[in-house]
């Protein structure tokens, strides 16, 4: 039971993730009509700006080791330690939520200067030479974040009083033993609260509306005198936003690194066409779906009997669903069926 | 009296043209060292230089890794044609090398991208063989792309010297006559740990293997869980992870109520990395079990790894082949060359490859020849020392080096940003050293 338990919440936390990065890749698609391969860079992008909010708010003094002498190495203490003490050292410690300050704005303009400077040139081409544009501009993008950056991974940690384990056993009055790390649990309610909020945003607001109707039918709501194209424009900026928050919150959890978004890449497609193309309720539920799939596909039981299985699940699903329903859980009529 | 003539003749003059004839047909071969080895692949002649290939991953994970190793290679070739401060030539014995390159030819390179896939690092080899005319291959920081790369060289009568492979199977099952390794491995590793771990976690254990499902994992998890139960600790279980899974939080989960008080994680690289990282965010460190406390061991690990762990790798134990801190005379040397030029210490993984250039080009220089099958045996059961990790043997059963093996723990107070490996142990070569049959293989001909 308890091990049930854990892989259930194991399952909706990595499900929280691929809906968030599969809730953006649906919105391109569904209002742009763009297969976006960049999707993935922009979730690293947005790793990384939790990355840049840690190194900016830890640059530091440095005291060369003299006893080193053929090359400088250095002992570095943070300005906002050496100013602040401990506060500085608090606000050092909770450098991933800070980040979302950051991430807000940076995306919300790499989202638009990428759809304005490059994607709307290709709204009337083929996917397949869309997909070769935005490929090509992930490669571009994970390029400059490695020549800035380097290729080891870096270490960005959540703020140490959340850095650990929840008593989650306890809490519910089973095996005391049974914990699940703090983080993972604000990034299910963050990936839940985020969806939700973009769900809200597109159902309650007049802007999301009009979105959802071009979406529906882009022509004919280009003839009621609407300006769907400024309004698809934002909408991918809002995709670039969700993405990047996806990864700042993400960091934490696997420390982000320039190719991340590569591996993101093929995952998030996979939850797109299961969910179906374009449909904002596939991809989250394809993305919780997977998740769960995937963490149970891994308990050491299920694998005894079927070896291997934890590492085809889901292209193995994605087989099937494509099989029987070209087009995917909810997708709509007619969208990538041929 | 003539025929006494021609008798005395015969006899005298038999001894004398004969010899006279011996002579002179080896004078030639005296004088021109080797003239008797038939033609082989890229045989550089008159050419005035002679080109390594290196083909290390420039793009990938171990991106920085590769980086590192080629940042090596070029000193070795700085050093080797007696530019900058030399090195390690100042240091290794026996030396043949003279400083003017490698039997009076210039040593240049070319490079390629392992990418750290197998049929990638194949190519780029091939490529280097076949249209750079390399005489050697050197590079790389993957076992599978070892192996690969060493059939494929073993193939072509091309010299492999790898880079870092960790795998038994590189010098066990999976050896080759035209493939060295300097770097130490898996089964090195257990033996190296296996007394620390009794000393620090005591022998009544239970672990839990998380391992790279891919030759290196493998066999690590072979060696350590031999190690680990001839000290009396149970293995509760061995469970195989895809490599670059990423979130191994599924795998980590079924740890928790195993019963099991050490994990030991059989992954290196970004795996290491994540599996870390994660393991501790789940609270392993500061679980009990039982009354233990329990423990997480990484077998290898590098400066590199321990700086994207950051503060996880922290207290963790594991080996190493070489560390920029050790105080011998060759590490020195080295440390000196490659801060001065780089401005940074080197890694285990350009050690490794500074030295295996060295080796090479010093091979060539003791066989007086290119021709591979004699720099072969010119490297088997070589002897030699100054080169960082004491009196080193390049055993020819299985062409795997035998030197010291480093325990380390991740530093919990480092005095630079460099200063991430505590040296715990230097554990003496003659305790890791074993019997070339226990791994199977076979080196194949000197002559393809």
């Amino acid at each position: 039971m308890d091990a049930i338990l854990i892989q259930i919440l194991n399952g909706l936390d990595k499900g929280g993730a691929y809906a968030l990065i599969a809730l953006g890749l649906t919105l391109v698609f569904g209002t742009l009509g763009v297969v976006n391969f960049a999707h993935g860079a922009l979730f690293m992008l947005g790793a990384f700006c939790a990355v840049i909010t840690q190194k900016l708010l830890t640059v530091s003094k440095l005291v060369k080791d003299e006893s080193i002498t053929f090359f400088d190495a250095y002992k570095e203490t943070p300005y906002l330690e050496l100013w602040w003490g401990d506060f500085g050292k608090t606000i050092i410690d909770w450098s991933v939520p800070i980040s979302i300050l950051l991430t807000v704005p940076l995306m919300l303009l790499i989202g638009l200067s990428m759809e304005r400077g490059l994607i709307r040139y290709f709204y009337k081409r083929s996917h397949a030479e869309q997909i070769l544009v935005t490929f090509g501009l992930a490669i571009v993008l994970q390029e400059i974040v490695r020549s800035l950056f380097g290729a080891n991974p870096i270490p960005t940690p959540a703020p140490s009083i959340i850095a650990g384990s929840a008593p989650i056993g306890a809490f519910l009055g089973l095996d005391e033993a049974l914990v699940y790390p703090w983080w993972r649990l604000i990034y299910l309610l963050f990936s839940v609260f985020t969806v939700s909020a973009v769900f809200a945003f597109l159902q309650l607001t007049t802007f999301g509306m009009v979105v959802r109707a071009g979406m529906h039918d882009r022509e004919t709501v280009g003839l009621l005198g609407i300006n769907v194209e400024r309004r698809f424009t934002i909408v991918f900026g809002i995709a670039a936003v969700v993405t990047g928050l996806a990864g700042a919150m993400y960091a934490p959890i696997l420390s982000p690194d320039y190719h991340m978004g590569m591996d993101f890449l093929v995952l998030s497609f996979i939850v797109v066409v299961v969910g179906g193309m374009g449909s904002l309720r596939g991809a989250v539920a394809a993305g919780f779906l997977l998740g769960l799939l995937q963490s149970f596909a891994s308990m050491n039981e299920v694998k005894s009997i079927l070896p291997g299985i934890d590492q085809i699940i889901i292209y193995l699903v994605a087989v099937v669903i494509i099989l029987v329903r070209p087009r995917g859980l909810m997708g709509r009529k007619g969208v990538m069926e041929e | 009296m003539s025929d006494k003539k021609f008798s005395e003749l015969s006899r005298r003059g038999f001894i004398k043209v004969g010899t006279g004839a011996m002579a002179a047909a080896s004078m030639p071969m005296f004088f021109v060292k080797n003239a008797w080895a038939k033609n082989f692949r890229n045989d550089p002649k008159d050419a005035n230089s002679v080109k390594f290939g290196f083909n290390v991953p420039q793009t990938g994970a171990y991106a920085d890794e590769g980086a590192d190793e080629l940042r090596a290679y070029k000193l070795a070739v700085k050093h080797i044609n007696g530019e900058g401060d030399g090195g390690m030539l100042n240091t290794m014995k026996p030396l043949t090398l003279k400083g003017t390159g490698v039997l009076g030819k210039k040593v240049e390179y070319v490079t390629g991208d392992t990418q750290t896939k197998s049929d990638a690092a194949r190519a780029s080899a091939k490529r280097m063989i076949e249209k750079d005319g390399v005489l050697m291959v050197t590079g790389g920081s993957s076992s599978g792309v070892a192996i690969a790369v060493q059939g494929l060289c073993q193939e072509m009568g091309i010299i492999f010297m790898a880079g870092l492979t960790h795998s038994n199977d590189t010098t066990g099952k999976d050896k080759r006559r035209y493939g060295f390794r300097h770097f130490f491995n898996a089964y090195m590793s257990g033996r190296a740990l296996g007394p620390v771990l009794k000393k620090e976690y005591g022998t009544d254990r239970k672990a839990y293997h998380l391992t790279a499902d891919y030759t290196w994992g493998w066999t690590q998890e072979e060696s350590i869980k031999q190690t680990t139960e001839e000290l009396g600790w149970k293995t509760v279980a061995t469970v195989r992870t895809p490599v670059g899974a990423g979130d191994f939080s599924q795998y980590i989960t079924p740890v928790l109520n195993s019963g099991a008080d050490v994990l030991i994680l059989n992954h290196y690289g970004k795996d290491m990395i994540n599996s870390l990282t994660q393991a501790i965010q789940f609270g392993l460190k500061d679980k009990m079990v039982d009354g233990k406390q329990f423990e997480i061991v990484v077998p290898l690990f590098s400066r590199l790894m321990a700086q994207g762990a950051g503060d996880a790798i922290k207290g963790i134990l594991g080996t190493t082949n070489w560390n920029w801190q050790l105080q011998d005379e060759g590490s020195k040397a080295f440390v000196k060359s490659f801060g001065q030029e780089y401005g940074f210490p080197p890694s285990m993984a350009a050690q490794t490859c500074y030295v295996q250039a060295l080796l090479y080009a010093d091979a060539v220089e003791r066989a007086g020849t290119f021709y591979p099958p004699q720099v072969i045996k010119a490297l088997e059961d070589f002897n030699f020392d100054g080169m960082g990790n004491g009196p080193t043997y390049y055993r020819g059963a299985d062409h795997q080096c035998f030197k010291d093996v480093l325990v380390v723990r991740g530093n919990q107070n480092p005095t630079s940003q460099f200063d991430l490996l505590q040296v715990e142990q230097i554990v003496p070569r003659d305790q890791v050293e074993y019997d070339p049959k226990i791994f199977g293989g076979e080196l194949g001909p000197y002559e393809v």
